[in-house]
């Protein structure tokens, strides 16, 4: 072993010395996925002679969020539906294909990579979690196949490359609308935060809100965290009571939040509290009952709109599934309606001429709010500010971008 | 040290090799086949892709074998030490990103940093075996299991609340430089020592310590020294494993190193055999592909139908019923304590006579 | 101060729960010497069972003392049947085999429960959580402070839970010390060869004792429903977690042990989240089953016997 030494030693420092800056291969590194994007690309047109078009759907079918994942399974599942009762696109028949990544981003990518290069989806529609959108808009963007994520809010999912879109407002624009409308609409000094440690959709909004309220003048007197999944959060709740804030903000998933809810009134917490788009689901009224009467959350759409495109679509919706549609429903409907629309106008089904109709969607009158996607693939949209009355949503205001 | 060779490499060919190699042998063998599969199989990611969480699944269950199956102590926190090494060498690769070797091609050199990154990482994994092991190795077999299960919660909660490690959202950007010669070498690596540790003195005081721990202290065998030995090997190949993962898949986060996560590695373990390499090989591939398997079986019902949107949710479900009828019909363990090439001749002569 | 009384509050019914659930590990981990991990989602399908049945009787009759009583039973019932065959297929065929061979059973067992209820066919009930009914009416029993903004809570549903806990520890402990059967259980427990040959039905005894076990999971369910008013099919995984960590903290196979350590448990989970950090619950609850453990490495009331050779 002892004559190693120096060996290695000097291997090592021959190594060390050898370490330089990357000068070429940082910038080639993006060029290289660019090249190899345009190849697969037209292997992703190849399936052009069967009668169908298929779109690919990665989303949480088991796990945490399954419930989000049926409820945007269902809302393609209906898009496409019409779009095949008003004859297809391109004289073909649409069909999807769903596979279920349990949650997990690992498995996003496997299904997303499976779903590209085995069953050739012409474009890849999903998911809820960031974390699983990231993973898949890395293999889509590889391998030059579009994807349309209907409500990852996390600003890097479309930063990962120019076939990755996206139909719903972002973290930062959401957080500080809630800010905003409690400093200056509501006129509350004080909000506590309570947030989900285990969703990167809740700790953006917390680091946004925060932010913003205090810039405002505002007060942020304790900033506590749970897990989701958990059923318990008197310990969270009895630490905010002691600060006495006028209000709590519970960017959430509306499965906890419910919950959360009952258990402050329980405690004696009675203050408003506030929330994001994670709450929109009949299901938080069945969870809650009426402890959140008086509370309010920002939303992509207001499911009391009179808009008749809005009413047909929840109409529809609860006639195929039972139920009303939450936000997830929503937002993966107008997704899958992007998608189809785009592959519409597409002058062929091969990546990059869908990828182009995508970038061109302007205006697109969607359930969940009028989509205008911008240069970096963002859609631009308002938020409504519901407030929740017995059992009910009310409309507040729309704050624009 | 001739009968090592002779079991490591199954079939004695290799008494005819010049000694100086016959270390290295296997190594000559496995790389070109390893660079052909890598040439191969360029065009096809899904492919690499199945093969490479294959790799890292057979690195994570051969590993495990050596405590679980060898040692027959019960860890299932398995999947910790393999976070720990997947965000050490993520941050390390993060932190290496913008350098190369300047005498080397581009793939080349990407090639030593992620050895080097998966050897960072299989340290600290292996540190971490080690401050977990020490203590708790003196534990009995089920609170020793409990100790290993809250060890695997501990790190999912610290990665959760630290920045440098993206917290909830989790770490991407990481450079995609896996290979399938990469992953292939390391499976070849943790196969080949863990068959060199069975054969070798070391493997007996193991196997000694897993059939009586008393009788086995009492024969002289530092049974501690022992098993934290054998902990902190299985640990390091975690962490080369959860290293390997994170330079493959585009991010890596908390929820991808859940306890659940850590007993899919005890099953494949147990299925494959408790003890058998050869056995938490073939379990670990099998397993691996059964839910790709039971898609495609799925699939092929036609996606348009309602059945098939459910029945990607099935696969787990059955999954669960699987695994129940598979440990009621071979409780042993596909191979139970013996390697692939000693079960399968005594299969092939009787069919013979059958026929 | 009050502060300190509202998280001791909740604290204990937290803990309760744990308790309840830990009852039933401990006692079959005695018999058997088996992790169930499958307990954690026996309780969530009695947690199931006793909803169907609360919708079936209607709002009127659900929150009535003999409705609540029905709930109770088809719950417990059911669940014991499910234990019973649980035992009788899984488990029964692996008693001789290595003990790791039954534990992945469990594990099989675990994974079709919790991911077969997340399924949305026939009368599975879908992924998303259920508001559970509130049975019991809840009442302030006792409040500090402004009434209409009162500093500390308690609730009658959280005193009624810490009594069935208590009252269940003793009785189990009863059986377990008292009685022929419990004779029997801890022959079994002992050696199960030797107990066989001593005329102990040692079948019967073990299929009992899941049965018990499992009755006991399906009741902890319940009032942890009760107390979170919700149920979904992942409500088992984490709060078997919990109970086992708990059931080992206070040393496993012992009954008043899983109770004490399930309290605690409870306790140094509502303190560290109430006074220190939130994001560090989980781990700092397992930091602290390490701790007894490197400190008494057979849990708080668990004895290492010496091993004879």
């Amino acid at each position: 072993m002892r004559r190693f030494a120096p060996m290695l030693l000097a291997a090592f420092t021959l190594f060390a010395a050898a370490c330089e800056k990357k000068s070429q291969p940082a910038p080639s590194g993006d060029k290289a996925q660019g090249g190899q994007a345009a190849q697969p690309a037209t292997a992703g047109g190849a399936p052009a002679e069967t009668n169908t078009l298929l779109l690919g759907v990665v989303t949480s079918l088991s796990g945490t969020q399954a419930t989000f994942g049926s409820s945007t399974r269902n809302g393609i599942d209906l898009a496409l539906k019409e779009a095949n009762a008003a004859g297809g696109v391109k004289g073909k028949k649409l069909e999807m294909r769903v596979y279920d990544n349990q949650g997990k981003p690992e498995e996003a990518a496997q299904a997303t990579t499976r779903l590209i290069t085995q069953d050739k989806a012409l474009l890849i529609l999903g998911d809820v979690a960031s974390s699983n959108s990231l993973a898949m808009a890395d293999k889509a963007q590889a391998a030059g196949v579009p994807m349309i994520t209907h409500s990852s809010t996390n600003p890097s999912v479309t930063e990962k490359g120019d076939y990755i879109f996206r139909v719903c407002f972002i973290d930062p624009f959401q957080g500080f609308v809630m800010a905003k409308f409690a400093r200056e609409n509501l006129k509350i000094g004080q909000v506590a935060i309570l947030q989900d440690n285990k969703s990167a959709y809740s700790i953006g909004l917390t680091e946004v809100f925060t932010r913003a309220f205090t810039e405002m003048g505002g007060k942020i007197p304790a900033t506590e965290s749970y897990s989701q999944g958990d059923t318990d959060f008197r310990a969270q709740l009895t630490t905010i009571k002691k600060t006495k804030p006028q209000a709590i903000y519970v960017p959430g998933y509306y499965n906890d939040v419910g919950l959360i809810a009952r258990q402050a009134r329980e405690l004696g917490l009675t203050t408003p509290m506030l929330g994001g788009d994670g709450w929109d689901s009949e299901k938080l009224f069945e969870l809650a009952g009426d402890a959140l009467d008086g509370s309010y959350f920002s939303n992509h759409y207001s499911p009391g709109n009179s808009d008749p495109k809005v009413q047909k679509f929840i109409a529809d919706y609860k006639a195929a599934y039972g139920g009303e549609p939450d936000a997830f429903a929503a937002l993966s409907y107008d997704a899958a309606k992007v998608a189809i629309a785009a592959l519409e106008k597409a002058k062929d089904v091969s990546g990059p001429s869908i990828r182009d109709a995508i970038a061109q969607t302007k205006d697109f009158p969607g359930v969940a709010g009028t989509i205008t996607l911008d240069e970096k693939r963002n859609a631009v949209k308002s938020a409504a500010i519901l407030k929740v009355a017995k059992g009910k949503t009310e409309f507040v205001t729309t704050v624009n971008p | 040290m001739q009968t090592v060779a002779a079991v490591s490499s199954g079939s004695g060919s290799s008494s005819g090799v010049p000694a100086p190699l016959r270390g290295i042998l296997p190594v000559l063998v496995a790389l070109p086949v390893l660079l052909a599969l890598e040439w191969l199989l360029s065009d096809s990611p899904f492919a690499i892709y199945l093969l490479s969480i294959m790799g890292v699944n057979v690195i994570l269950a051969v590993s495990l074998n050596i405590v679980n199956g060898m040692t027959g102590q019960f860890s299932i926190g398995h999947a910790g030490f393999m976070a720990v090494g997947a965000y050490i060498a993520g941050v390390t690769s993060l932190a290496l990103k913008d350098v190369a070797l300047s005498f080397l091609p581009v793939g080349v050199s990407d090639q030593v940093f992620l050895f080097v990154a998966l050897l960072v990482g299989g340290s600290a994994s292996a540190l971490a075996g080690f401050l977990v092991g020490l203590p708790s190795l003196r534990l009995r077999g089920d609170y020793l299991a409990i100790v290993t299960l809250g060890f695997g919660e501990i790190i999912r909660v610290v990665v959760t609340n630290t920045e440098a490690f993206g917290r909830a959202l989790g770490l991407s950007g990481i450079p995609q430089t896996s290979s399938m010669a990469m992953v292939g070498f390391w499976v070849f690596l943790v196969v080949l020592t863990a068959r060199r540790i069975a054969g070798s003195s070391h493997g007996r005081s193991l196997w000694a310590i897993r059939e009586d721990e008393v009788a086995a202290e009492a024969m002289g065998v530092n049974t501690t020294g022992y098993k934290v030995r054998a902990f902190v090997i299985s640990s390091f190949f975690a962490g080369v494993a959860g290293g390997l993962f994170a330079h493959f898949v585009p991010i890596i986060n908390p929820g991808s190193f859940t306890f659940v996560k850590s007993m899919e590695i005890v099953v494949m373990v147990v299925l494959g055999g408790l003890g058998s390499t050869t056995g938490a090989i073939v379990a670990a591939v099998f397993l691996t592909l059964l839910p790709e398997g039971l898609r495609s079986a799925f699939t092929t019902f036609g996606s348009g139908s309602n059945l098939a949107q459910q029945v990607d949710q099935i696969r787990m479900p059955v999954y669960g019923m699987l695994l129940v009828v598979l440990m009621l019909a071979r409780p042993q363990g596909l191979f139970g304590t013996k390697e692939f090439w000693e079960v399968v001749p005594r299969w092939i002569p009787r069919r013979r006579k059958g026929m | 101060m009050s502060q300190l009384f509202q998280h001791l509050i909740n604290g204990i019914a937290t803990g309760t729960i744990y308790a309840l659930v830990a009852l039933g590990y401990t006692m079959v981990y005695g018999v058997l010497k088996l992790i169930n991990f499958a307990h954690g989602d026996v309780m969530m399908v009695g947690v199931y069972m006793g909803y169907a049945t609360a919708l079936m009787l209607g709002r009127q009759a659900q929150s009535s003392p003999w409705g609540v009583l029905l709930i109770f039973l088809v719950a417990m019932g059911g669940c014991a049947l499910m234990g019973f065959l649980i035992e009788r297929f899984a488990y029964r065929p692996l008693r001789e085999k290595p003990r790791l061979t039954a534990l992945i059973t469990a594990i099989g067992i675990s994974f079709t429960l919790s991911y077969g209820f997340q399924l949305d066919i026939g009368f599975l009930p879908g992924s998303a959580p259920r508001a559970f009914p509130q049975i019991i009416k809840p009442v302030q029993w006792f409040t500090l402070g402004d009434p209409e903004f009162p500093d500390v809570v308690l609730w009658n549903w959280q005193v009624l839970s810490l009594l069935v806990a208590v009252v269940l520890m003793m009785g189990l402990q009863y059986l377990v010390y008292r009685t022929r059967f419990g004779r029997a259980m801890r022959a079994v427990s002992f050696d199960h060869r030797v107990a066989a040959l001593m005329g102990i039905p040692t079948d019967r005894v073990i299929s009992l004792t899941f049965m018990i076990g499992s009755a006991l999971a399906a009741g902890a369910g319940l009032l942890y429903a009760i107390k979170d008013t919700s149920v979904s099919p992942l409500m088992g995984l984490y709060v078997g977690l919990k109970a086992f960590v708990a059931a080992v903290i206070g040393g496993i196979g012992n009954v008043p042990g899983a109770v004490v350590g399930a309290l605690l448990l409870g306790l140094v989970e509502e303190f560290v989240v109430g006074y220190a950090a939130s994001t560090w619950r989980d781990a700092v609850a397992f930091g602290f089953l390490i701790l007894v453990l490197l400190v008494r490495p057979g849990g708080l009331f668990g004895r290492v016997a010496a091993e004879k050779v």
